[in-house]
């Protein structure tokens, strides 16, 4: 090889190498906390924990994919399910770190919790170097959740009446099962069947298992399924009863089904069954 | 799919790699010529592991449970100590599909190049007239097989976890590697996890999950070393029988677990690693780490180990006809290994240092029965030593990796018998790579390359090879190397 080649080899590494390091996808950061992401440093990570799965583009279409329900997140379209901002508009950086560390329960997507925070705020950057949307837009303003109202058989029964009136019932089923009428043609944006959240089994939801999570999913809806946001239908007082009376509907032991057993119990004459003729309470 | 990992600087890692095959078919070739043979040494069965059926079962990379498979990563710890469970609601099998079942295969064929020198050889080939026991070395090469694992984990139910390991070696003689059931989060508590039946300890640096191949490299020394002529068969890498409690937070930077064991280094049939009845003895195992964050460094880990034993000294006996039959140990004398290790991240550099202080009963040094008063001179053998270990992983495909250890005899059985001070001692040296064309969820397969060497003093080499001769000197160190070069796959 004479000298010329030699150079001629190093400047184009060379120019490849500042194309690579300059290209805007590397410029992408993300700010969780007090830490700063890098998306070089996350994109070593995505090769290692991710790729299988989200692909190499981003877009869901891993090796793994095929085999997976529910598909894996598309990241080119930057809809993600689980935000602490407005319904359409990009999620938090932190929204997206809490996703990251809290996994998606029941579907393919662990908790990467034992990854340390820096980790996760790379990965965090990289995930937004595959849509466009992050250099256009800005995330949207995280909803203000007022403080939860005390937890009462009042609040519990008016939440049940929310859930026959605004008919949650006809996706999740009237004993929350996720078996409603409409369950069965459920799809979401990328039209791949979609199940409704079958609030009985499973301690957490997919994002979150907290009351504040609960009232968050309601408010911020799911996008990318068909569950809507009610910000605009509902008041934040109807919220926080509608979540007292989803608790109900877990196996779990809450203060909620503590309270709805016992009034249930002393009062079976006056419930009425959740359907579609019937009042909800 | 490789091809699609195979993003940004493609040539030049390509080129990378062509270097690193072309040097390993030069070493190949350099070394395949004939020389002094004795039996052909076979490799030692592999006792690293790694289970591709979880990658199947959950669609993950190995890369997201291993750094390198088959060593863990933080996250495959968390997996590990939670039960091989990702706690996502769908780790029960009653989720899987039933045509899934959780096996794994793993094997090795690989060329290697073993050589020992020091050894007691006859000077004229099968020990004919004028023949005499001469310094010679044994030297073999050829290609072979690895041992192999065939290995199912996974869970039974929710929170009930188990692993069956029947592993045999090249000629496919089984034994059970491990057996283990393992009840998880017991009272919902991470903390809380009881396992029962055949296990690794707890080691922080683990023996079956390192990246070591050969014979010589193939084996952590002072996992498996006694000071030489000490009746005591205790190996700390070796798996053992009996019941743990070990318990971890959430992301598993803390970690503990104590063992109680039966005293026989894990060998089923109340037997002992030399054959002989095993005691009526337990011992026990303590471990603790605790791992700390530090930032785009990584993850890093401190912890400390300590292992209390015990093992006979004479035995129970029936003697019938002029035949004795050994029944059971008795005159148990005690024995302990104490250490501390690490696992530090300096971004992609990984060290892992060990120290470890070995300490047994005179008794146990001199061979002796407890009820005899000990000989002149008899002292309690001790030693001390470690190993610090390097990783560079240049992409989540390619592992260099490197070691170091030295033992070093404290206190030999007996003070002027004749030995060297330094008999015993041992230094070694591996180094080596792994690149990883195929690192899928379902399947891995990894081109592995590696060269070890090893001096024990006075000694044969722990890796076995010499093709079973006899030091010719215990006033002589015995050097010992391997190469290999082979594919590692794992189904």
């Amino acid at each position: 090889m004479t000298l010329k080649k030699v150079l001629v080899t190093f400047a184009l590494g060379l120019g490849f190498s500042l194309l690579i390091a300059l290209h805007p996808g590397f410029a992408q950061e993300s700010h969780v906390g007090n830490l700063t992401g890098n998306a070089g440093s996350g994109k070593q990570l995505y090769r290692r924990y991710c790729i299988g799965c989200h692909g190499p583009q981003g877009d869901g279409n891993g090796e793994n994919a095929p085999w997976i329900d529910p598909k894996p997140r598309d990241f080119t379209a930057a809809t993600f399910k689980c935000r602490s901002t407005p319904t359409g508009t990009l999620p938090t950086d932190e929204d997206l770190d809490h996703a990251v560390q809290r996994g998606f329960v029941t579907t393919n997507m662990p908790s990467w919790n034992p990854l340390t925070p820096q980790q996760r705020a790379d990965l965090v950057a990289y995930i937004k170097t595959f849509s466009p949307r992050w250099k256009t837009e800005k995330p949207g303003t995280p909803i203000n959740i007022p403080p939860e109202t005390p937890v009462t058989i009042e609040s519990v029964l008016h939440g049940r009446e929310l859930f026959q009136k605004m008919e949650c019932w006809k996706c999740h089923g009237p004993a929350g099962h996720g078996d409603g009428p409409s369950a069965a043609t459920l799809t979401d944006s990328k039209d791949n069947p979609i199940r409704p959240y079958n609030f009985s089994t499973g301690s957490r939801f997919k994002c979150g298992e907290t009351n504040t999570d609960l009232y968050r999913i309601f408010m911020t809806g799911v996008d990318g399924t068909p569950m809507p946001s009610f910000a605009d239908v509902i008041q934040p007082n109807d919220a926080w009863d509608l979540v007292h009376f989803l608790r109900t509907l877990q196996s779990l032991h809450t203060p909620e089904e503590g309270l709805w057993k016992k009034y249930a119990a002393e009062h079976p004459s006056s419930i009425k069954p959740i359907g579609p003729d019937a009042g909800g309470q | 799919m490789s091809g699609k990992f195979r993003v940004g600087a493609r040539a030049l890692r390509w080129s990378a790699i062509n270097v690193l095959l072309i040097g390993a078919f030069l070493a190949l070739v350099s070394f395949s010529r004939s020389s002094t043979t004795a039996h052909a040494a076979p490799l030692p069965n592999l006792h690293v592991r790694a289970i591709p059926a979880f990658a199947r079962k959950y669609g993950l990379p190995c890369s997201a449970c291993h750094t390198a498979w088959p060593e863990l990563n933080n996250f495959g710890q968390v997996f590990r100590d939670n039960g091989y469970q990702l706690g996502n609601e769908r780790d029960s099998p009653i989720w899987q599909n039933p045509s899934y079942f959780p096996i794994t295969f793993r094997i090795t064929p690989n060329w290697h190049r073993e050589s020992t020198d020091h050894l007691a050889i006859d000077s004229v080939p099968g020990g004919g007239t004028g023949s005499m026991l001469v310094s010679g070395k044994v030297q073999q090469n050829g290609f072979d097989l690895s041992g192999m694992d065939l290995w199912t984990a996974g869970t039974l139910y929710r929170n009930i976890s188990f692993s069956l390991l029947p592993s045999s070696d090249s000629t496919a003689s089984f034994h059970f590697e491990n057996a283990w059931v393992r009840f998880d989060n017991l009272g919902g508590s991470a903390w809380f996890n009881v396992k029962a039946g055949k296990f690794e300890l707890d080691n922080l640096i683990s023996e079956k999950r390192f990246l070591f191949l050969s014979n010589n490299g193939g084996l952590y020394q002072i996992y498996h070393y006694d000071v030489p002529g000490t009746t005591n068969d205790f190996g700390y890498g070796d798996n053992q029988l009996g019941v743990e409690l070990a318990g971890h937070s959430k992301n598993s930077y803390t970690r503990y677990s104590v063992s109680v064991l039966s005293s026989n280094d894990g060998n089923v049939g109340f037997t002992s690693g030399s054959g002989a009845p095993a005691n009526r003895g337990y011992d026990v195992n303590l471990a603790f780490s605790q791992a700390f964050n530090a930032g785009s460094w990584g993850l890093e880990r401190i912890g400390a180990f300590s292992y209390f034993g015990q093992r006979p000294t004479y035995y129970e006996t029936s003697t019938n006809g002029g035949t004795t039959l050994d029944l059971v140990g008795l005159g148990n004398k005690s024995f302990y290994r104490i250490g501390v290790a690490g696992d530090f991240f300096l971004k992609k550099l990984e060290f892992l240092p060990l120290f470890m202080y070995g300490h047994d009963n005179a008794y146990l040094g001199t061979g002796g029965a407890s009820t005899s008063a000990l000989p002149p001179g008899a002292k309690a053998p001790a030693f001390v030593g470690g190993f610090l270990e390097s990783h560079y992983y240049v992409n989540p495909q390619l592992v260099f990796f490197g070691r170091f250890e030295k033992i070093d005899v404290a206190q030999q059985a007996f003070v002027n018998a004749g030995f060297p001070s330094d008999y015993g001692n041992v230094t070694a040296y591996a180094v080596g790579y792994r690149w990883y064309p195929i690192m899928f969820s379902r399947a891995g397969l990894a081109f592995h390359n590696e060269y070890a060497i090893t001096k024990s003093n006075g000694f044969l080499p722990l890796s076995g090879d010499g093709g079973g001769a006899q030091v010719f000197s215990t006033a002589s160190p015995v050097w010992s190397s391997s190469i290999m070069i082979g594919f590692d796959f794992d189904f």
